[in-house]
């Protein structure tokens, strides 16, 4: 009488899914998420769903200029997130791309204020690109050497550095502030456009969308077909086989770390050299942070990564779009984000499980 | 002149924020969840006590005084059930579903922060009251209202009185998981959950259920954090991103304190001080850049420390054996 009912149901782990299968689950599973945004957005507005989208469509590509520069976000988001992969792939969590993308800029911007006039431009663009990449790459070289030799938290000491950055940028955005007193760099030499990376057949948002594309291919290629690559997978599945096989746990991660950060510095450059041509603590605008998330939804496949970051910058604009007609606040982009995020994390669930309905339950049940 | 009487308690009162931030992170912890979402519970459970505060204060006909009762009732509750809300999910991601803690937590922290930044700057315009701003001042004074004695007893007053009544819930909430974590049963239980899920499962312990409580309470703690900033702190006005980073630096400070509540009532009062020291630093008009500099002392403290635990490789100062991990029974 009073024995324990078995649940109705389990959990087993799936032995292993086809990929068709993984990806239509996600694709459900982002359509579910966007219909409950369109029920979230439809109170808060009172528009009806299905013109809430086309506002969002609208805002991320309306017009000639909004498509470019939503392709430019792309690139960036994307290119931050490419930035993180690698280390992920070595379970390092660097949640540190914020930091390492601000003192990149810096470093950029830094070469574009003292060394206006005393160099020629070209020299100078150089100077910058070494220079910034470099000074992200000691950002991402700290937490790992921390890491390697006496296996420091990477995630909390990652944290840190990306507040120990903005605190440095925002120093010198007060050493160097025009006017004085103004607390902000303002354009840097819009005058002479000394270190203003060039513009690429008149279009001045290609240059970083053909970076993008050349990140992508090269991540690519390195994680996949390269010594390098293999190493890093292989200390991510497992730090003790890593080490059997006679590969240096502590070499791979600060290498790795070392070219996480360098990307991240290449997207500082060209924040501050390309796009926006000032620095503030803020030019990096989280998406340190989002990067991560883009990164891992794309399962650290660079390739795919090019869809979620679209998939995020699209949703953005268009809910500042949204926001912009309705008077309401932009942060309604990061709940609409939050939502999406929610769901896809929620549904790898199911993709690396099966609930199996308990037939033998079933069956005790009907005897009774 | 440096005023230590005057430094004290807005010491005191920036720090606790993140008293309440890593008391609960220390519970999250505790049962082996890394919750990177504390800053957005904590923006959430400010939010959602500004959203019942506003409500209430525009409930009741103007002229007549407010209810003290309520007005401490209707936002705390809100606060809290907000950021159980927040917790609910957190733990339905990582412990049900076994998602990765760290994207569901980043995700929560976008979601939150986004969540307080939207509701603070279209409140108004939702809600349809025609107000300039929110500005709760009424219910605000119930909750910084200090004990009584904190203006007649000079210096001893200011340092130890002055203080609203959740500075000291923080306090007591803090002694009270020390002891819990320390000293009992259900301490012994939650910390066998966190070092080894699976070992704690094998000795009979209900591990998810722990996983939830701890976390959901641990979201509970964090969100009165927020709402002491906002009501307390901040006078009942709610400004967008005015709450900062300080859910990070709560963060940090669970690292600082080796993962114990008691140390870090000194220890966030110490942080509060820090964040604030750059005002008391003489630096003239001249050299207002260092300033900025100070600001990353706490940062800076937290690496040093995080370095130094890891240097000396003690075990009772290292992070729970399972942190960040998800427990599947199946698994092997």
């Amino acid at each position: 009488m009073n024995k324990k009912r078995e649940p109705l149901f389990h959990i087993v782990k799936r032995d292993g899914v086809s990929w068709q299968k993984a990806w239509g689950i996600r694709l459900l599973a982002i359509v579910v998420a966007l219909l409950v945004c369109a029920v979230v957005t439809t109170v808060l507005t009172g528009d009806n769903p299905i013109s809430v989208y086309a506002t969002m469509l609208k805002g991320a590509f309306g017009s000639v200029r909004k498509f470019w520069v939503t392709t430019q976000e792309v690139a960036i988001l994307l290119m931050i997130s490419l930035a993180l992969t690698p280390a992920f792939r070595m379970k390092f969590w660097n949640v540190g791309g914020e930091g390492q993308v601000l003192i990149g800029a810096l470093a950029a911007a830094a070469c574009m204020i003292t060394l206006e006039g005393k160099l020629p431009n070209a020299l100078i663009i150089c100077i910058m690109v070494v220079s910034s990449i470099a000074a992200g790459a000691v950002w991402g070289f700290i937490p790992a050497i921390l890491k390697a030799k006496w296996n420091t938290n990477e995630t909390l000491s990652t944290l840190m550095m990306n507040y120990i950055a903005t605190q440095i940028v925002a120093f010198f955005t007060i050493v160097w502030e025009v006017p004085k007193g103004s607390g902000k760099i303002g354009i840097i030499n819009q005058n002479s456009n000394t270190g203003w990376l060039p513009a690429i057949a008149g279009n001045r948002y290609l240059l970083s969308i053909i970076i993008a594309a050349i990140v992508v291919v090269v991540l690519y290629v390195y994680l996949n077909y390269s010594k390098h690559g293999y190493e890093i997978n292989v200390v991510g599945e497992s730090e003790r086989t890593a080490r059997y096989v006679g590969i240096k746990v502590e070499k791979i991660i600060v290498r790795t770390m070392i070219l996480s950060g360098a990307i991240c510095g290449l997207v500082g450059l060209l924040l501050v050299g390309g796009i926006n041509h000032t620095v503030t603590t803020t030019i990096a605008g989280g998406q340190g942070f989002t990067g991560v998330m883009v990164s891992w939804l794309a399962k650290f496949n660079p390739v795919t990564m090019i869809f979620t970051s679209l998939l995020i910058v699209v949703l953005r604009r268009g809910a500042g779009e949204i926001s912009t007609a309705f008077g309401l606040n932009h942060a309604f982009s990061d709940i609409l984000t939050g939502i999406i995020l929610f769901f896809i994390i929620g549904c790898e669930f199911f993709i690396s499980y099966k609930i199996q309905i308990n037939k033998k339950g079933k069956e005790e049940k009907e005897n009774v | 002149m440096f005023n230590v009487a005057a430094f004290i308690p807005r010491a005191v009162a920036q720090g606790i924020p993140l008293l309440y931030g890593s008391t609960g992170e220390i519970l999250t912890e505790k049962s082996g969840n890394l919750n990177l979402g504390i800053p957005g519970v904590m923006y959430v459970g400010a939010i959602s006590g500004v959203i019942g505060a506003f409500y209430y204060e525009h409930s009741i006909p103007a002229g007549t005084p407010i209810n003290g009762f309520l007005a401490i009732f209707i936002p705390m509750l809100c606060s809290l059930l907000g950021s159980f809300l927040m917790g609910m999910l957190y733990c339905f991601l990582t412990v049900t579903l076994k998602a990765n803690q760290n994207v569901t937590g980043l995700a929560m922290t976008t979601f939150g922060i986004g969540f307080g930044n939207f509701f603070g700057g279209s409140l108004i315009k939702i809600s349809g009251y025609d107000v300039p701003s929110i500005a709760l001042s009424a219910t605000s004074a119930c909750f910084s209202k200090p004990l009584p004695f904190a203006g007649k007893l000079g210096w001893f007053g200011s340092v130890f009185l002055s203080y609203g009544f959740l500075a000291y819930l923080g306090i007591i909430i803090a002694v009270i998981a020390g002891y819990v974590l320390k000293k009992t049963r259900v301490g012994l239980h939650l910390r066998a959950v966190g070092e080894s899920s699976a070992t704690a499962d094998a000795a009979g312990i209900n591990v998810t259920r722990y996983k939830y409580v701890a976390t959901t309470l641990g979201c509970m703690i964090a969100g009165l954090g927020g709402l002491y900033y906002v009501m307390d702190y901040a006078c009942g006005v709610w400004s967008n991103d005015a709450f900062g980073d300080r859910g990070w630096l709560a963060i940090a400070l669970v690292i600082f304190t080796i993962w114990r509540p008691n140390i870090s009532i000194f220890a966030s009062i110490l942080f509060g001080g820090l964040y604030i020291l750059y005002l008391y630093i003489p630096s003239g008009m001249d050299h207002m850049e260092y300033k900025e500099l100070y600001k990353a002392i706490p940062y800076v403290f937290t690496l040093i420390v995080l370095v130094i635990t890891s240097m000396r490789n003690k075990r009772e100062d290292q992070p729970p054996m399972g942190l960040g991990l998800s427990y599947f029974r199946e698994d092997r």
